[in-house]
Order: structure tokens, then C-alpha cells, then sequence
């Protein structure tokens, strides 16, 4: 062959040029589902327009502001759980069986940079959301005080990290697409109602409020929240010196979190169907 | 310098079971081979012989049970960045994400090796130049068969793996496979298949070895497996009758046409001789005559029917 002879030497790609290459793959898939791509994107301002329809008036004031904060803290929060555990779940699902992943893990590219690019759509949309989930808040609410954006950055990116290792992890517990609707409710279910958002979590007993701050999704909101408004879980409202020490424990308890992900991942994730 | 670019000793592979508590299926139970650089090493074996099983570990994909491997002086598996980058694998079955067009899927492929052929080139010679913009999901099954090939390549390949690279293909299609995987050969890659296909094996595997139930039965060249099986002869007899005393084993079936006998004998000639002088001195006729050599086909059907290649000890010339 002629061509083994005119080829250019060139160094072998490392980690970082396969990861690109296989991220670039998995944009181009992302751009070529368009519908899928509106939907997630265009749901963040959406939701931010429909719930000033329904609350309306107690956005006037003051408090204007920290309310769309606290808004945009429970988009992104649902964001992450929708996108970054449940999505990612199910493509993990779908590339398994159709052997995908199976073909990738036959050439250079290690199982690291398999799954590091198979989450980047993700990422990209879950991002996305964030930033039109907050210039909706600004048109229609006020701005947010954004007491300390580097909480709201290490909440995203932690708790990023920490959905896509559960998810990796469910995969491997899910044998079909389908069935990817029952495997992540646990996950789901657990988040959800620990989280602070959907119930207050002092109308819990003492110790189940302790155990249920430690569930994965209770750190990123309290992160979100301090970052993005200055209230603390308990209601109280810090600056971005205050916001500091407030974030200890959260942060601790997120990349505890963010570990367990990795382990589960390590664990169950699986790579071919099951014959 | 050594010159087998693969060694496999004391193989096994053992599946977990899919249910706690069940025995552990154990589909490569102790293989040792060695493959020599720059040939072409055929893996036969009736379906689920473990030819698949045993690749897998070969190239890396899969961890060995027990044993060792050694591919290019290192562990396929715990050495895999090592060995990745020089060889090249056609998995039995793999997948593409099927919004992908082919060009994306064969430039993505290229960006992962060290000294890629240029995607286009590769498509070409694969027959794939003029479906180069169409999505995956749009290719037949030969198409993406091909593609399967044209990836396993494009890394120039010091060794390459083709688990069953054919099956699926129409006639014109498995001969271009087949004229690409020559050109390779004709470049010193070395090549390790698996096929059904036993005239591709016969025609184009330096070395041949056949697996049965996790083991290898038989190795060596076509021509060495083919005359360790037996050669055969068969006919029918209008009536029963006590046949001459043959080199070879005798089996008799009763059907409505006459006693059919089937003899497997190492002594093709000899045998056939005192047959037909029997039948010319007993004046009966052998209806449906039909004499066979000793081949690779031989060999492996006898394999198939879960017997060894290897005939009677006393048979075999010493």
C-alpha cells in the first residue's frame, strides 16, 4: 500500500485528542436529534415563564431577586436530574445494546474516555439550561444576588459528576431502555424528596432531616442556593464570606457523593449485553 | 528474535454465572498456541467451540480466567495502551451509533490511532467510497460489515484480529474482503481469523487450529490437519454380506435399498483396491461408490461429531 509510505509521522494522540475525537462524534449525534436538543434546552426558560404565570405577583419587591435565584437553584437541580442521571442512564442503555460501546472499547480509546465523551452532550445541555434558565430570571423576575458563583460552578460540575457515575452505575442494573424508567426511580424517587425542594425538610424528625441532608441531591441545592442567593437551608441569609463556611459540609458531603459515583460506575457499569 | 508475535499458554476463560449459585461456564478450558509474525492463523470450530471467547481475550477485550497471553510481548489486557496502537480488531459483532454517517464514524476512528490510513482511502478500499455521507442505520448488513473491516485496518495493524469477517457477505464482497486481507499479508501483517467458511481457511490460513469444547483439537497446516483425518469410503450392497478383511473401520446401516457401508480408513488406496477386486471376484455391484480423500472438510466434520481427528494409533504410520 502506498499509502503506509507518504504518511505523515505524526505523535500518537494521547488521552485528550481521543477524548475530543469521540466528543465531537457525540455532539454531532446531539445536533442530529434536534427535537430532543429543543425540548431540553427551551424547557429552562419555559418553566422559568410558566411558574411567573402561576406565582405572579409575589415576585414584586425586594425579595425579587433572591426568589428567581431560588428558581433558577430548582432548574438546575431538576436539570442535573433529568439530564445528567435519567438521560444519561438510558444513552448509556442504548449504546450498550447496540454494541456501541462494545466497538469503542475495541480500538485505542480506554473505557475513561468512552464514558467522558458519552457525557459531554449532557453536560452541554444541562449548561445550557443554566444559562437560559437565568437570563429568563433577569428578563422577567430581577437578577439574581449571586452571592458566590464559584458555589454555583462547583455545584454544576460536582454534581454533574456525581449524576453521570450513578447513572453509568444504573446502566449496568438496566437491561433495556424501557426499563431504564423503573431502575432510576430509586435514585430519583430519594433525590427528589431530600432534596429541600419539593418538601421542607423540617417537617422531618430530627434524625431522618440529618440523614436526608446527606442524600446526593440535598448538597447541590444548598450550594446552588448559597451561590446563587446567600439563603442558607435553614433560611438564613449570608454573604459570599458567610457562604464559605456554610459550604463545608455540603461540599464534603457532594464529593463524598461524587466517589460513590465513580465506585458504582467501576462496580456495575457494564460494557456489552448480557448474552 | 522471537518469532511468534502471539503466545497463549494454559488458557481458560470462565463466564460468570447469570444467576448466584450456578455453575460458572467455562467456554476456554486450557489453550496453548503460538502465532508466528507475518501469517495468516485460521481458528476453526463448530459454534460455540469457544473460538469467539478465546479472541476476546486475545485482543484484550476480555481478562483471562487463567493463564497467559502475550501479544507483541505484552498482556492484551492489563498492557492494552500498549498493544491497542498496533493492532487492528474486526469484532463478531459491534455497533454504531446509527445517526452517524460513515465518513464521521471512519474520521472519528482515525483521530483514535497513532498513524491512520487517510478514512477516505479506507473506505475505498473497502467498496464504501460512494456511502460515505449516508447514516449507519441506512447500510445493509454487508455494508456495515465492510465498515467493521475498513476501521479494524486503518490503524496499519502489525496484527489483525477478523472474528468471522465474512459472514453475512454476497460472493463478490467476501472476495474483495479477502484480496484486501492478501494485500495485508503481502505488507508482513500478521493475521489471526475466525471463519465458517472452510475453503477460506484451506485456501488462505498458513496454520489452522480447530477448537471443540473449549480445547484445540487439532493444529497445524490445512494440509497436516486433512491427512490426520481419516479418508472415506462409501457404497451400497444390494444384500448383506461379510465384506473382506480393510485397513479401515467399517459401519453398516440397513436401509431399503441395500446395507449401506461407510469405512474411515488412513488407507485410502489400499483399501480401495481390495474392494474393488472383492467386488469384481464376488461379482456384486458397490452402488454409489463414493472415495474420499482425507481433507481439511473431513477433519472438521469429524471434529463437529464431537470425535478427534486422529484415527485408530495402529493406523497411523509410524
Amino acid at each position: 500500500m502506498s499509502t503506509a509510505t507518504t504518511a505523515a509521522v505524526r505523535p500518537a494522540p494521547g488521552t485528550i485528542a481521543r477524548t475530543r475525537a469521540l466528543t465531537r462524534m457525540e455532539i454531532t449525534l446531539l445536533g442530529r436529534n434536534r427535537t430532543t436538543l429543543f425540548n431540553a434546552i427551551a424547557l429552562a426558560p419555559l418553566m422559568v415563564l410558566l411558574l411567573m404565570g402561576v406565582i405572579g405577583d409575589r415576585t414584586d419587591g425586594a425579595g425579587a431577586g433572591v426568589f428567581g435565584g431560588a428558581l433558577l437553584t430548582t432548574l438546575v437541580a431538576f436539570g442535573l436530574l433529568f439530564v445528567a442521571y435519567y438521560n444519561l442512564t438510558t444513552t448509556a442503555v442504548a449504546r450498550r445494546e447496540e454494541l456501541t460501546l462494545k466497538r469503542l472499547t475495541s480500538g485505542t480509546s480506554s473505557r475513561r474516555e468512552v464514558l467522558f465523551a458519552m457525557s459531554m452532550p449532557a453536560l452541554i445541555i444541562v449548561i445550557a439550561q443554566a444559562v437560559l434558565g437565568l437570563a429568563a430570571v433577569v428578563a422577567v423576575i430581577d437578577v439574581p444576588p449571586l452571592t458566590n458563583p464559584i458555589l454555583v460552578v462547583l455545584a454544576l460540575g460536582l454534581g454533574f459528576a456525581m449524576f453521570a457515575g450513578l447513572a453509568y452505575a444504573s446502566s449496568g442494573l438496566t437491561k433495556t431502555v424501557e426499563a431504564a424508567q423503573l431502575t432510576t426511580l430509586p435514585v430519583l424517587m430519594v433525590t427528589m424528596l431530600f432534596s429541600g425542594l419539593t418538601l421542607p425538610l423540617s417537617v422531618l424528625p430530627e434524625p431522618a432531616q440529618v440523614i436526608a441532608e446527606l442524600t446526593p441531591l440535598f448538597p447541590v441545592v444548598t450550594l446552588l442556593n448559597l451561590g446563587l442567593t446567600g439563603l442558607t437551608p435553614d433560611g438564613g441569609q449570608v454573604t459570599f464570606v458567610g457562604s464559605l463556611a456554610e459550604a463545608v459540609v455540603p461540599l464534603i458531603v457532594l464529593i463524598a457523593w461524587t466517589a460513590v459515583g465513580v465506585l458504582a460506575t467501576r462496580r456495575w457499569m457494564r460494557w456489552e449485553p448480557r448474552r | 528474535m522471537d518469532s511468534n508475535i502471539i503466545t497463549i499458554d494454559g488458557l481458560r476463560r470462565r463466564y460468570r454465572p447469570s444467576t448466584p449459585g450456578a455453575p460458572a461456564f467455562e467456554a476456554v478450558r486450557g489453550v496453548d498456541l503460538r502465532v508466528r509474525r507475518g501469517e495468516l492463523f485460521a481458528l476453526l470450530g463448530t459454534n460455540g467451540a469457544g473460538k469467539t471467547s478465546l479472541m476476546e481475550v486475545v485482543e484484550g477485550i476480555a481478562p483471562a480466567t487463567d493463564g497467559q497471553v502475550r501479544v507483541l510481548g505484552h498482556d492484551p489486557y492489563t498492557a492494552r495502551a500498549k498493544v491497542r496502537p498496533h493492532i487492528g480488531i474486526m469484532l463478531q459483532e459491534a455497533g454504531f451509533p446509527t445517526d452517524l454517517r460513515v465518513a464521521e464514524m471512519a474520521r472519528t476512528w482515525a483521530a483514535t490511532l497513532p498513524a491512520p490510513m487517510p478514512p477516505e482511502d479506507v473506505l475505498a478500499a473497502v467498496g464504501l467510497a460512494h456511502r460515505a455521507g449516508v447514516a449507519v442505520k441506512s447500510l445493509s448488513g454487508g455494508e456495515r460489515r465492510r465498515l467493521d473491516l475498513a476501521l479494524a485496518i486503518m490503524g496499519r495493524p502489525q496484527v489483525l484480529f477478523l472474528d468471522e469477517p465474512t459472514t453475512g457477505l454476497d460472493p463478490e464482497s467476501r472476495r474483495d474482503a479477502w484480496e484486501l486481507v492478501r494485500s495485508m499479508l503481502a505488507d508482513g501483517v500478521t493475521v489471526v481469523l475466525t471463519t465458517h467458511y472452510l475453503e477460506e481457511a484451506e485456501d488462505l490460513a498458513d496454520r489452522i487450529a480447530i477448537m471443540h469444547e473449549g480445547v484445540v483439537v487439532a493444529e497445524g497446516t490445512p494440509a497436516e490437519i486433512g491427512a490426520d483425518a481419516p479418508a472415506t469410503i462409501s457404497f451400497t450392497l444390494a444384500t448383506g454380506r461379510p465384506l473382506p478383511p480393510l485397513h479401515g473401520r467399517d459401519s453398516a446401516n440397513e436401509s431399503a435399498r441395500g446395507v449401506r457401508h461407510l469405512i474411515r480408513t488412513q488407507h485410502l488406496e489400499a483399501d480401495l483396491r481390495i474392494l474393488l477386486d472383492w467386488s469384481q471376484a464376488q461379482d456384486v455391484t458397490l452402488d454409489g461408490l463414493d472415495a474420499r480423500a482425507a481433507s481439511l472438510e473431513q477433519a472438521f466434520l469429524t471434529i463437529a461429531a464431537g470425535g478427534r481427528p486422529t484415527h485408530d494409533l495402529s493406523e497411523v504410520p509410524a
